[in-house]
């Protein structure tokens, strides 16, 4: 493991683990951005440029200034936990674990297989990508700008004030 | 060379992580932020096994994802802008108008 693929790593552990811990959402919201860059780093890493420079873009800047935008809009503050919702913590956990326990049991069967195959990695990513996007994708490519339009229409009408 | 197995159990720790925030937090903005968690958590999973296999399937999905991603945020937040006009409140538990 190199320095600064660990550094990514312990970096979205902790910011997932804060955004968990901090009670006021802002905080919450700039834990997620330390997780998102960290994310970028390691697509970095991958060899995959393309997304990590989309991912700082669309999620490190678009969604996440949305997310703050809403947060000091509606001027939300520390979050109240009634009895019942930290006992809903007890078997979220145990989920969690869970969960976590099945995915790592499938990881550990199935590791290998994964492994052995040939990792090439040559391939120019993004002018791959911009390939794959523009020939083998192009329908579900122009259905998401149609996805896009409509979620702007929606979200527009939704937080329009009524008129009467 | 990184076995891809690492990045898989970051995105599992991550996702799970995301599971337990979408339980346990009580701010609805915060629980939405747990699921933009977990979507990450797929996206690293998505782009590992795309290096792993050497084929670019992956990546494009990633960007198909973020693409979701920020059209669930747009309508989500308005949803949210809404629940919090409505309701004055941002705590789920206030949100009972359907209980009986």
């Amino acid at each position: 493991m190199t320095p600064p693929l660990a550094v990514f790593f312990v970096l979205a552990g902790i910011g997932a683990v804060s955004l968990i811990l901090q009670k006021h959402p802002i905080h919450s919201a700039l834990s997620l951005i330390v997780v998102m860059i960290a994310l970028a780093g390691l697509y970095l890493l991958l060899g995959a440029e393309f997304v990590a420079a989309v991912q700082i873009i669309v999620y490190g800047g678009a969604i996440m200034v949305l997310f703050v935008f809403v947060i000091m809009l509606l001027n939300a503050g520390v979050e109240e936990h009634t009895s019942i919702s930290k006992m809903a913590g007890a078997p979220g956990l145990l989920l969690v674990v869970a969960l976590a326990g099945f995915v790592a049991a499938t990881i550990a069967k199935s590791t290998e297989s994964v492994q052995a195959t040939p990792q090439t990695g040559q391939i120019a990513s993004t002018i791959g990508i911009s390939n794959m996007l523009f020939k083998d994708f192009v329908y579900p490519f122009e259905l998401t700008s149609f996805l896009i339009l409509v979620a702007v229409l929606g979200a527009t009408v939704l937080a329009q004030r009524e008129k009467s | 060379m990184v076995p891809t197995s690492y990045y898989i159990f970051l995105s599992a720790i991550l996702f799970g992580l995301g599971v337990f925030a979408f339980i346990f937090k009580r701010n609805i903005i915060t629980i939405f932020m747990s699921i933009e968690l977990m979507l990450n958590a797929v996206n690293l999973a998505f782009v590992a096994f795309s290096q792993a296999l050497g084929k670019l399937d992956g990546q494009v999905f990633v960007l198909f994802v973020i693409v979701v991603a920020a059209a669930e945020a747009a309508v989500g937040l308005g949803i949210i802008i809404l629940i919090a006009r409505n309701r004055q409140t941002l705590n789920v538990e206030r949100v009972d108008l359907l209980k009986l």
